[in-house]
């Protein structure tokens, strides 16, 4: 199967730019479209756009709206639309009585390490993807793109075993270790630095007698540095909002990510009323919907210059 | 030197080194023998070095537990005690299980009703975008939102607006004179609203890699189809959709993946009965009976042949879709 999909990916993950003026220093260009759109919007675009930007917002208003109630008015038809009185009681609640507040700590530690080892071993991979000649090279880059469609069901049983002897269930490193490295990342890399980097800046580099960690370090670092950012944002998000394996991994009383925490509180491990389980679901979300306010742009830029979602 | 660097650059063998000449000596006179040696050693082996953490942890975290999964699962074990060989046994026990069978099926399902509409509407989004229009960056971020939530969250979010008795879906229901819905028990519209909350999340976010696609389309096949009086709808299909073709490709197939392991939706969905997919097992996934065999259940013999079925879905799955886009790549003849 990923024989005959790695092309296609790769074809398909990074949209041809139309071409931009090549300049391995403001790099960041690969990233803004200059777009064929060819008329107008009408009326009815507006409309259709701002019914889908109604729908995509009020789930999470909703959110805030139900966070700021008491349990007992949450759960009464009709439900409340307007934020209500008790958002701090809630806050406070969900910070110091289930675990919230050590959650979102642990969820910052987990997503910090994870996506700043990600960016540092993608980049090389990446760079010796694109730009190093050496035996393999292709199959490898195929392999990394298969390694993709691999499942997190596969892994999970044995790494749960493997967990438990070392005494590691629990433990935060059972999450952050098996994530220290992405395919996503390698593959994101590699075609940024394809344009992004003339071999010439390696050349001249080498030519100087510059050994290859210092051409990694003064020449390959700086060119992939708006890559870099993005893709350690793409890497956050996906650190944060990781379920499956810290679900398994973690235990809600122990030492959970945020996720983990909010799947006890939904399952009911701790009695609490509905308001509070949509207070966690809120200190879930707030801190990324504020990277994507402030950020938004370039990662809307990262997603489609590398599409790939795991 | 050349000025452009091209798509597939070779690599940059250094003049101070041919990889062919054996002699000690360097052509740069700073340098001794040794170091030269060192510089030819650093150049033949540092691609290798570089790409080492990925496959390393590729095969700590990935290859190593596949295989032992595939091994696990031709045998009977519990957590901590010895494995008993059994051959094929786990995976007969499936085919005689009726759980299995309706994890698979409500996997197909819930996959297909949860894959078609969005990657439709995220197309019918990407082309709305590709209007000049004021306000796209706020259309953008508004619509990429759900993609910053998580599963855990937007699913009990959800959870309550579908809530059958105080819910705000049903409460619209009622308005608009249609009878309470039973989004939890009854198999489909639990399915559906299951669905719904997958396609809140990634609408947006395929949506998105949609419309980068579209704005590489060349404006010129848009000026010869208007010249040749085509319609904007016929634009859109003859001109938009053959051109994102690999894209789309690429969209489905990922989705078709995420879909495959479906498990934290349908677990805080089902609240209390998470595990089990409901009450009467109406939305058990594969995923999810993979996990009540392991964790629940005990027998992680049993979960590991679910974990390999399930790649081997992904598998049949891939090969159909290549075959497909193989077909229709060669009946456009491009």
């Amino acid at each position: 199967m990923a024989r005959t999909l790695d092309t296609t990916t790769a074809e398909a993950a990074v949209p041809h730019q139309p071409g931009t003026p090549r300049s391995g220093h403001r790099s960041g260009r690969r990233f803004r479209q200059t777009a064929g759109r060819q008329h107008h919007a009408g009326p009815l675009t507006y409309v259709l756009l701002a019914v889908a930007a109604v729908v995509s917002l009020f789930p999470l208003y909703w959110n805030l709206v139900a966070a700021s109630h008491s349990g007992e008015r949450v759960v009464q038809a009709p439900a409340p639309l307007l934020p209500g009185p008790r958002l701090l009681d809630n806050l406070s609640f969900a910070w110091n009585q289930v675990h919230m507040g050590e959650a979102l700590i642990n969820t910052t530690v987990v997503a910090g390490l994870v996506a700043v080892s990600t960016v540092v071993f993608s980049t090389l991979a990446g760079f010796a993807f694109a730009k190093l000649p050496f035996r393999g090279r292709g199959m490898l880059l195929s392999l990394v793109v298969a390694t993709m469609t691999i499942p997190p069901q596969l892994s999970v049983i044995p790494l749960y075993q493997i967990i438990t002897d070392l005494g590691w269930f629990d433990q935060l490193q059972s999450v952050v270790l098996p994530s220290l490295v992405a395919a996503f990342g390698v593959f994101f890399m590699r075609q940024f630095l394809l344009e992004a980097l003339p071999i010439e800046l390696v050349e001249a580099a080498r030519m100087d007698g510059a050994h290859s960690l210092r051409v990694i370090w003064h020449v390959v670092f700086p060119v992939a540095r708006p890559a870099m950012a993005v893709l350690g944002m793409l890497v956050f998000v996906q650190a944060w909002n990781d379920f499956f394996w810290p679900f398994i991994a973690l235990t809600q009383d122990g030492n959970p990510t945020l996720q983990v925490a909010l799947a006890g509180l939904g399952a009911g491990n701790h009695t609490v009323d509905h308001a509070v389980v949509l207070t966690g679901a809120l200190i879930s979300t707030v801190p990324l919907l504020l990277v994507f306010a402030f950020l938004g742009k370039h990662i809307v830029g990262g997603i489609t210059a590398g599409a790939v979602k795991s | 030197m050349a000025t452009s660097v091209r798509a597939r650059p070779d690599g940059s063998p250094p003049p101070a080194a041919p990889p062919s000449s054996t002699g000690p000596r360097n052509h740069r006179s700073t340098s001794g023998g040794w170091r030269s040696t060192l510089y030819r050693w650093d150049i033949k082996a540092i691609p290798y070095v570089f790409i080492a953490p990925f496959f390393l942890t590729f095969a700590a975290f990935g290859l190593f537990p596949l295989i032992y999964t595939g091994w696990l699962s031709l045998n009977r074990v519990e957590l901590g005690g010895d494995p008993q060989w059994k051959g094929l046994e786990n995976y007969t026990d499936l085919a005689t299980s009726e759980f299995f069978w309706n994890a698979l099926f409500n996997t197909f399902t819930i996959g297909i009703i949860a894959t078609v509409p969005q990657l439709l509407i995220a197309l019918g989004l990407a082309h709305l975008l590709n209007y000049k229009l004021r306000g796209r960056g706020f259309f953008r971020i508004a619509i990429l939102a759900p993609y910053a939530t998580s599963i855990a969250a937007a699913t009990l979010v959800f959870a309550q607006l579908f809530n059958t008795d105080y819910g705000m879906i049903n409460t619209i229901l009622d308005w608009i004179g249609v009878g309470p819905v039973h989004w939890e028990s009854s198999k489909w519209p639990a399915q559906i609203a299951i669905s719904v909350i997958v396609t809140w999340r990634w609408t947006g976010y395929n949506a998105l890699i949609y419309l980068a696609a579209m704005q590489a389309v060349p404006q010129d096949l848009y000026e010869a189809a208007s010249l040749d009086g085509a319609s904007r709808w016929r634009q859109f299909i003859s001109v938009t959709i053959p051109s994102i073709r690999p894209t789309i490709l690429f969209t489905v197939v990922v989705s078709t993946i995420g879909a495959t392991q479906l498990f934290g939706e349908p677990m805080l969905y089902g609240g209390s009965v998470g595990i089990s997919g409901g009450s009467g097992n109406q939305f058990q996934t594969l995923s999810l009976l993979m996990y009540e065999k392991g964790w629940v259940n005990n027998s992680l013999g049993q979960a590991s042949a679910i974990a390999w079925i399930m790649l081997l879905l992904l598998l049949l799955i891939g090969g159909v879709q290549a075959l497909v886009s193989r077909h229709n790549r060669k009946k456009l003849g491009g």
